[in-house]
């Protein structure tokens, strides 16, 4: 019964959301919605999961004593701090006369939010530019066809999508050429590339989807497809 | 006077290219970590210009911006807030000047996230627009002119059970009034009492799960705010003409500030960000020049 119950819930769901798409009527609408709102909380279950499994991650490294274990005290002690923070704001406004929410501006969470979280994340995020400068200037090399072709479309889209190299023609004609030769090239060539990409993906995931649904792929229970 | 200086440091910057375009081609290619300094400096030094660049209108955002004007004023917009702070430098901007625009057209703001970070981010929109002193004038009441609904788990599915009621996703906004008791919420039951929904997005779920349920299964009107990384992904959906418009990146957000006549941080970073790329280009052709040398020469 352990293979069979999630067996029949995987199917029986998957069946649902399949038929309500084109019948979106009793049964099927209101048993789309009633799995949808389960959907909802195991998904916040699984939020749980990743920071309990974070946890474990950190734990195990600070007791393996490796090199990089004070990474983890760090990981530790912040998730401490948010939680603390969080739960205390959360239920002071709670409680409050009126009520507050936790990410109200007046709370300690949200100034850890705003002026510690947001400007480190977007510091690790704003780094990618400097990766890719170094990386484009070390290996981006027009070494055969494919790869010059690359490097033209993003040569055009770099200087396009800034007004870069209609600012250095401005003297010649004010109509913004390489702004419309981007534009074209991220209307036609990437839509194309796109749409071929998301057909490919698409058709893996029905054919994905019928296997799971009719119990054929099994892996995600832990059995072999 | 800062503007001089910083063209002038930007001139120089361009010169001392010339001296790595040399040692390149003597074998002898930059470190990374100069390739970071130069990136830095031609990031950093356009944050003090005050230049306006000539920045054309691109045909999505134009599009966007005209089914926006052909709301009628005090339409139903939802606003999704689909991303987190690291994607905030580029979505922020575009997000701000949206809710500007929303406000002084007097839309009545309907807030979401589908990240748990959204909401929070929709808020500091929110403070930035409330800045403006024709905003401050029309003394917008929360829960009347625009109410938060906060975060839900749940991914596409949530706007799937959207569709059918929001309250069954939304029984609380974020400030945990009941949704039958905020005034802006008492006509609204689902998509089809929606006049427009605005997604800004930097990853999934967002502007495709948007499209794909709130679009194609309820027929919402839906325009998008992206991140330059995620644009192109998008691409497919906004030419078969499930999305009206699209803001594509920090370029898109620029434009947008100007289309709209709210000049914010957009219109200072595209700066920084075209003198970037224009670094960025020359190294890759310094790069490439180099290794046609190379090759040349064993041959």
């Amino acid at each position: 019964m352990r293979r069979e119950i999630p067996l029949i819930i995987t199917t029986v769901t998957g069946l649902v959301f399949a038929i309500s798409y084109f019948i979106p009527h009793m049964p099927f609408g209101n048993s789309e919605n009633i799995f949808g709102e389960w959907i909802s909380i195991v998904q916040a279950f699984a939020i749980w999961l990743g920071v309990l499994n974070l946890v474990k991650v950190s734990i195990d490294k600070i007791l393996s004593k490796k090199g990089d274990a004070y990474y983890s005290y760090i990981v530790i002690i912040s998730l401490g701090i948010m939680l603390i923070v969080g739960f205390w704001d959360g239920l002071s406004g709670l409680y409050a006369d009126p009520p507050y929410p936790v990410i109200d501006d007046s709370t300690s969470f949200y100034w850890i939010f705003k002026n510690i979280y947001t400007p480190l994340t977007s510091t690790m995020f704003a780094m990618l530019a400097f990766f890719v400068a170094s990386a484009s200037y070390r290996a981006f090399r027009a070494r055969n066809f494919q790869a010059t072709l690359l490097l033209i479309a993003g040569f055009f889209v770099m200087g396009g999508r800034v007004p870069l190299f209609d600012l250095m023609i401005s003297g010649i004609t004010d109509v913004p050429v390489f702004s419309h030769f981007a534009d074209w090239i991220m209307t036609y060539p990437n839509t194309a590339g796109q749409r071929a990409i998301m057909i490919g993906i698409a058709l893996g995931i029905m054919s994905s989807s019928l296997r799971i649904i009719l119990g054929i792929e099994r892996s995600h229970i832990g059995g072999k497809s | 006077m800062a503007n001089t200086i910083s063209i002038i440091l930007l001139i120089l910057l361009g010169l001392s290219l010339v001296y790595v375009l040399v040692r390149t081609l003597k074998g002898n290619p930059i470190g990374r970590r100069i390739v970071f300094l130069y990136v830095a400096i031609a990031a950093a030094i356009p944050l003090f210009m005050d230049l306006e660049v000539p920045l054309p209108i691109t045909t999505d955002v134009r599009n966007l911006y005209d089914a926006l004007e052909k709301l009628p004023d005090g339409s139903k917009v939802m606003a999704a807030f689909d991303y987190d702070p690291p994607s905030a430098p580029e979505l922020q901007p575009m997000a701000v000047a949206f809710m500007k625009y929303a406000f002084k057209r007097d839309f009545k703001i309907i807030i979401m996230g589908l990240w748990p970070q959204g909401p929070i981010q929709a808020n500091m929109a929110i403070d930035e627009a409330m800045q403006d002193p024709e905003i401050a004038a029309k003394n917008l009441q929360y829960g009347v002119d625009y109410v938060n609904l906060g975060f839900q788990s749940g991914n596409e599915f949530v706007i799937q059970s959207m569709g059918t009621a929001f309250k069954t996703m939304f029984p609380k906004d974020y400030r945990t009034t009941p949704y039958d008791s905020i005034p802006l919420m008492r006509n609204i039951v689902n998509f089809s009492n929606i006049d427009f929904v605005m997604n800004f997005s930097s990853g999934e779920p967002g502007t495709i799960q948007w499209v794909q349920i709130a679009v194609d299964r309820f027929g919402s009107v839906l325009g998008a705010g992206n991140t330059a990384v995620q644009a192109p992904q998008v691409y497919p959906y906004l030419r078969a003409g499930q999305m009206v418009g699209l803001l594509g990146g920090m370029s898109g957000a620029a434009e947008f500030e100007k289309i709209t006549a709210e000049k914010g941080k957009a219109s200072t970073f595209i700066l920084s960000q075209m003198i970037a790329h224009a670094i960025v280009i020359i190294l890759i052709l310094i790069g490439n020049v180099a290794y046609f040398s190379e090759k040349r020469k064993k041959k």
